[in-house]
C-alpha cells in the first residue's frame, strides 16, 4: 500500500508540471489550430535560464536562504520564456496564419530545432546540475516519502491552475480569449484584438512553460538543452486527452498522465511478469496518445477548436 | 414493367433538432431525366447527399438498378455506378482538365502499383485507353481545346461541363447533378440543356437538382417537389406546375388559392 | 528524364546527350571526391541514402500529402532487420539459432532486399491503417508517436529474450557480397582500384536510380493521379470512387519500402546499428529534405536531400579549421551548425520558399501566368 501512495504522489508530482505545459499547448491550439511545438523547449529555456540565474545569485549573496534564490531564478527565466514565446509567435507563426494547416506546424518544428541548438550554443551538450537549494530531507506522509519539493510543486501548481481558470473565467482577459477560440472572425467584430489576445494566450503559456521548467529541473535536478522535448510531448499528449483546447481538460489530462506513467512505471513490472519493466516509462504516453487520436480524437472533456470553415 | 434504375424509398434524416427529411423517396426509370425541385432549404441537397453516400441516413432502403446499396461510403456508391457533380463545383483545381476526367476513369480501370513500376504491357495499354477515352469525353462537353488547360483557369460554364465529363468518365448508371445551372446565364443554360438532352439521348439516365424553374420544365421527364423535408408532389412537369401545394410552396397560399380557381 | 525537364521532350538528341553528361558526372563523381578525402566518397555514399529516405518520405509527403514524422522508423526497420539476419547476434544469443544455422547467419543481399522492403511495408500497413482518418497535425504527432515507440522497443528489447541488443545495437554485421565480390575490401577491376567505400557508392547509386525511376512511374501512373486527387480535394476524390482510405495506405507502405531497402543498405556499409541512429531528429531531417527540395517534385526532392546530405559536411569541413585558426577552439561544433541548418531549412522555407527550392514547374497551361510574363517580357 505505501508503494502505491508513492507511486500516487509521485504521479501528481508529474502530473501536475504536465498540465502547467499542457496548458500552453491546448490554449494555443484553442486559438490557432497550431500545435506549438517549440513549447517544450520554451520549457527548456526556463529551466536553463533559472539554472544559471540561480548560480550566479548564489555566487552573489552567499548567505540568501534556498527559497529566495529559487524565486529569483524563476523571475528570472518568466521574462525570458515569456519573449522567446513571443518572438516566435511574431516571426514564425503569425505569417503563416492563412496559410494551409501543415505549413505552420513544419515551421514549429523547425523552430524547436533551432531553440535546442541555440541551448546548445549557450549552455552547452552536457547534462548540468541544478544547485541544491531546497532541502531534499524525506518527510513521511501516509507512510510515503515526499520532499518540500514535491509538495511546493504540487501546491504550486494547483494554485496557479486555480488563478488561471479564474483569469480565463472571471476577467475581460479571459473572456477575450475564450470568445476568439471559439470565433476569431466574430470576436474581433465584437472589439476584441485577435493579435493581442494571440499574444496574451502564448504569454501566458511561455509564463508556465517556465514555472515547469525550474520544477523539473529541481525534482530531477538535472537540466540541459534536450529536456523539454519529452516532457514537451507527453504535456501534448495530456492536453489531447483532457480534450484539445480545452483548459480544465489540459489540466485533468496533466495530472491523469503523470498518474498513469507512474502506477504504469511502479507496476508495470509486477503485471507482464517481468518482461516489461519500468524503462518503458516512455511507452505509456506515447501509446495514450495514439490510442486516444485513434479512438477519441476529442479527449475526455471534449474539442474546443475554433471554427475554421 | 419499367426498368428502374433508381428506387429509393423511406428516406429519414434528422440533425439535431431539425427532421431534414421524412420519408422521401424516389423512383428513377432509365433513360429519363428527372428533376428535384422545392424551395430553399426543403432538403433537396440533403436528399442528394444520402442518395449518394455523403450523408448517413436514420433509415431508408436503396437500390439501383435492382440491386440494393448501402450508401454507407462514397466511393462504393460511386463505384456501383451514381456519379455526382457538386454545387460548388470540386474540381481539381491544380490538374489539368484532361487529367481530371482521367481520375474518373480511375474506378473502372484496374492498374496496380506494380504494374505502373513494372510498365507491363497491361498497364501501358490501359493507360492510353484512359487518355483516349478522356479526350473523347473532352471532346464530347465541348471543351478539348483547353485539354492541357490548369482546371482552375477554365471559365464557370467550362468547369461545369469539366464536372460533368469527369462524372461521365466513371461509366454511371445513374448521373446525379446538383444545381449544374446555378451562376449560368440564359445563353449557358441554353447550352448545358442541349448538353443533357445529348447525354440522355446517348443512354445515360439523369437526376438534377435545380432551382430554375423553366429549365427544370422543359428537360425534365419527371419532377418530385419537396418542402420542408417532405415531398409534396410527384408527376410530370405540367402536372406538378398545376399542383395547389406547389404552388403554395413557391409562392404562397393566396397564389394556391388563384390556380385552384383558375383550374376548377 | 523528359519528365523532369519536359522542355527536352522536343529534342530526343539533346535528352540523350544531357542524360550522357549527368551519367558520366556521377561515375566520375567519388573520383572527384577522393580527392579530398575518402571521408567526402563517404559521405557522398550517404547522400545517397538520404535521397532514397527523401524519395520515399516524398510518396507519403508529396505525393499524398500526409504528414509523417516518424518515417526514420522503416529506415530503422530494414536496418535491423538486415542486421538480424546478417550478424552473429541473433546465434549467439538463442541457442536453438546457433544450431540451426551452424556458420552463423549469413544472408545475401538479393534476399534481403526485397525482404526488408516487404517487411517495412507491412509496418508502413500496421501503423497506416489506425491513423489515415485523422486530420493532418493529428496524424503527424500519431506517426511521431509510432516513430518513437519503435525506436524505444528497439531500445528495450534486450530483456528478457535479446532480441535487438539494446542501446548497444548490433555489430559485426554481414558486409555486401555480390556473388564473390566483398564490398568490405577493395576490390581491383581491370585494374582499377576501389576501396570498399567507392563499391558502395556505386551500389547505393544504382539503387537511387532505380528508385527514382520507381518514382517518376508512379507519379504518373493511375495511382499517381488518385494520390494528387486526394490531395487536391478528398471529398470529390471519393466522389469518383476512389477508395481513399486504400490509396492513402499503400502511399504509407510503398513509402516505406524506400526506408526499408535503405535501411538494409545503411546497415551493410556501417556494420553497426543501434537505436541511437534512429532518433526523431533523423525522421526531421528527412522531412526538411523534402521540403526545402520542394514537396512532390523528384528533382527537387534529390535537390534537398543532396544539398542537406552535403552542406553540413562542408561546414564540418571548413567551420571546424576556421575557428581553431580565429579563435583558438571550437566554439560552435560543426554538429551543431547542422542541426542549426536543418531547423532553420524548415522555417525559412516555409516562411519565404513554401513550394520549396525546386518547385514543379506550373503544371499544365495558365493563361493568367502566361499573359503576365508576356508583359514583363
Amino acid at each position: 500500500m505505501e508503494t502505491f501512495i508513492q507511486q500516487v504522489i509521485n504521479g501528481l508530482v508529474l502530473g501536475s508540471m504536465y498540465s502547467l505545459i499542457a496548458l500552453g499547448y491546448t490554449m494555443v491550439y484553442g486559438i490557432l489550430n497550431l500545435i506549438n511545438f517549440a513549447h517544450g523547449d520554451v520549457m527548456t529555456f526556463g529551466a536553463l535560464t533559472s539554472l544559471t540565474t540561480a548560480v550566479l545569485l548564489q555566487a552573489m549573496f552567499p548567505g540568501v536562504p534556498g527559497w529566495f534564490i529559487l524565486l529569483g531564478g524563476l523571475l528570472a527565466a518568466i521574462p525570458v520564456c515569456v519573449t522567446l514565446s513571443l518572438v516566435i509567435e511574431r516571426v514564425a507563426y503569425r505569417p503563416l496564419r492563412n496559410a494551409p494547416r501543415l505549413a505552420p506546424l513544419i515551421t514549429a518544428i523547425g523552430v524547436s530545432i533551432v531553440l535546442q541548438t541555440i541551448a546548445m550554443l549557450v549552455w552547452g551538450r552536457n547534462f548540468l546540475t541544478y544547485p541544491q537549494l531546497v532541502s531534499n530531507n524525506p518527510i513521511h506522509v501516509f507512510g510515503a516519502t515526499v520532499t518540500q519539493t514535491k509538495i511546493a510543486v504540487i501546491s504550486l501548481s494547483a494554485i496557479v491552475m486555480i488563478g488561471l481558470m479564474l483569469l480565463v473565467n472571471r476577467t475581460r482577459l479571459g473572456r477575450a480569449m475564450r470568445a476568439t477560440s471559439e470565433n476569431p472572425r466574430v470576436a474581433s467584430l465584437m472589439g476584441v484584438n485577435p493579435n493581442f489576445v494571440i499574444a496574451a494566450t502564448f504569454a501566458i503559456g511561455a509564463a508556465l512553460a517556465a514555472l515547469a521548467g525550474v520544477m523539473f529541473a529541481t525534482t530531477y535536478g538535472v537540466a540541459h538543452f534536450y529536456m523539454g522535448f519529452l516532457p514537451g510531448l507527453k504535456a501534448f499528449t495530456a492536453a489531447v486527452l483532457g480534450g484539445i483546447g480545452n483548459v480544465p481538460g489540459a489540466m485533468i489530462g496533466g495530472l491523469l498522465l503523470g498518474l498513469i506513467e507512474s502506477l504504469g512505471a511502479g507496476y508495470v513490472g509486477e503485471l507482464t511478469g517481468g518482461v516489461f519493466g519500468s524503462n518503458y516509462q516512455d511507452v505509456f504516453a506515447f501509446l495514450i496518445l495514439v490510442a486516444v487520436l485513434i479512438f477519441r480524437p476529442q479527449g475526455l472533456l471534449g474539442e474546443r477548436v475554433a471554427d475554421r470553415s | 414493367m419499367a426498368d428502374i434504375v433508381l428506387r429509393v424509398t423511406g428516406v429519414n434524416k434528422r440533425f439535431g433538432g431539425l427532421q431534414a427529411l421524412s420519408d422521401v423517396g424516389i423512383e428513377i426509370t432509365r433513360g429519363q431525366i428527372y428533376g428535384l425541385i422545392g424551395p430553399n432549404g426543403a432538403g433537396k441537397t440533403t436528399f442528394f447527399n444520402v442518395v449518394t453516400g455523403l450523408y448517413a441516413p436514420d433509415s431508408g432502403q436503396f437500390e439501383l438498378d435492382g440491386t440494393s446499396y448501402s450508401p454507407s461510403e462514397v466511393h462504393k456508391v460511386a463505384a456501383a455506378g451514381i456519379a455526382r457533380t457538386f454545387q460548388n463545383i470540386r474540381l481539381f483545381p491544380d490538374m489539368t482538365a484532361l487529367e481530371n476526367v482521367m481520375v474518373g476513369r480511375h474506378v473502372r480501370t484496374k492498374a496496380t502499383a506494380l504494374g505502373a513500376i513494372l510498365r507491363t504491357r497491361a498497364t501501358v495499354a490501359e493507360e492510353r485507353a484512359i487518355k483516349q477515352r478522356s479526350v473523347e469525353l473532352l471532346e464530347y462537353v465541348g471543351i478539348s481545346k483547353y485539354a492541357d488547360y490548369q482546371a482552375r483557369t477554365l471559365a464557370y460554364g467550362d468547369q461545369r461541363r469539366l464536372e460533368i465529363a469527369r462524372a461521365l468518365a466513371t461509366e454511371p448508371k445513374l448521373l446525379a447533378l446538383d444545381e449544374p445551372a446555378a451562376g449560368m446565364n440564359a445563353t449557358e443554360k441554353l447550352a448545358l440543356r442541349a448538353l443533357l438532352e445529348a447525354i440522355s439521348r446517348d443512354g445515360v439516365t439523369i437526376l438534377l437538382i435545380e432551382h430554375d424553374v423553366k429549365l427544370v420544365m422543359g428537360l425534365c421527364d419527371r419532377v418530385t417537389v419537396l418542402d420542408y423535408g417532405k415531398t409534396i408532389a410527384v408527376g410530370t412537369p405540367a402536372e406538378v406546375q398545376r399542383n395547389p401545394a406547389v404552388i403554395e410552396a413557391y409562392l404562397g397560399a393566396a397564389h394556391a388559392d388563384v390556380a385552384t380557381k383558375a383550374s376548377a | 528524364m523528359t519528365s523532369i525537364f519536359p522542355q527536352l521532350r522536343n529534342n530526343a538528341a539533346a535528352a540523350w546527350v544531357a542524360m550522357f553528361v549527368v551519367a558520366v558526372l556521377l561515375i566520375a563523381l567519388p573520383y572527384l571526391a577522393g580527392t579530398l578525402g575518402n571521408a567526402w566518397v563517404r559521405a557522398l555514399a550517404f547522400m545517397l541514402l538520404y535521397i532514397m529516405l527523401a524519395l520515399g518520405l516524398n510518396i507519403v509527403v508529396g505525393f499524398a500529402g500526409l504528414l509523417d514524422l516518424g518515417y526514420i522508423a522503416f529506415y530503422a526497420v530494414g536496418a535491423y532487420t538486415y542486421a538480424l539476419l546478417a550478424s552473429p547476434h541473433l546465434a549467439q544469443n538463442f541457442a536453438w539459432i546457433a544450431q540451426a544455422f551452424p556458420n552463423g547467419l549469413h544472408n545475401s543481399i538479393w534476399f534481403v532486399i526485397p525482404l526488408s522492403a516487404g517487411i517495412a511495408a507491412l509496418f508502413g500497413i500496421l501503423l497506416g491503417a489506425p491513423v489515415l482518418k485523422l486530420r493532418g497535425d493529428y496524424l503527424a504527432i500519431v506517426t511521431l508517436g509510432f516513430g518513437e515507440l519503435i525506436r524505444i522497443f528497439l531500445n528495450n528489447l534486450n530483456s528478457p529474450l535479446n532480441i535487438t541488443n539494446g542501446p548497444q545495437g548490433i555489430t559485426l554485421i554481414d558486409p555486401v557480397t555480390i556473388g564473390s565480390v566483398n564490398f568490405a575490401r577493395t576490390q581491383n577491376f581491370f585494374g582499377l582500384e576501389m576501396s570498399s567505400v567507392y563499391l558502395y557508392y556505386y551500389l547505393f547509386l544504382v539503387l537511387t536510380i532505380i528508385s527514382i525511376v520507381i518514382c517518376i512511374r508512379l507519379q504518373n501512373s493511375r495511382l499517381g493521379r488518385a494520390w494528387m486527387a486526394i490531395r487536391e480535394d478528398e471529398i470529390a476524390a471519393k466522389a469518383m470512387g476512389i477508395n481513399v482510405r486504400n490509396v492513402k495506405l499503400l502511399a504509407f507502405s510503398l513509402g516505406a519500402t524506400f526506408g526499408g531497402v535503405a535501411g538494409a543498405m545503411f546497415s551493410a556499409f556501417q556494420g553497426f546499428v543501434s537505436p541511437e541512429s534512429f532518433i526523431l531528429n533523423e525522421s526531421i531531417i528527412v522531412l526538411a529534405m523534402v521540403v526545402l527540395g520542394g514537396l512532390g517534385h523528384i528533382p527537387g526532392v534529390i535537390l534537398g536531400a543532396a544539398l542537406l546530405a552535403l552542406f553540413p559536411e562542408l561546414l564540418r569541413h571548413t567551420v571546424t579549421p576556421v575557428q581553431m585558426a580565429l579563435f583558438g577552439e571550437v566554439i560552435v561544433e560543426a554538429e551543431v551548425l547542422r542541426m542549426m541548418l536543418y531547423g532553420l531549412a524548415l522555417v525559412l522555407v516555409m516562411l519565404y520558399r513554401p513550394k520549396g527550392l525546386w518547385p514543379a514547374p506550373e503544371h499544365g497551361i495558365n493563361p493568367v501566368v502566361q499573359r503576365h510574363s508576356r508583359l514583363a517580357a
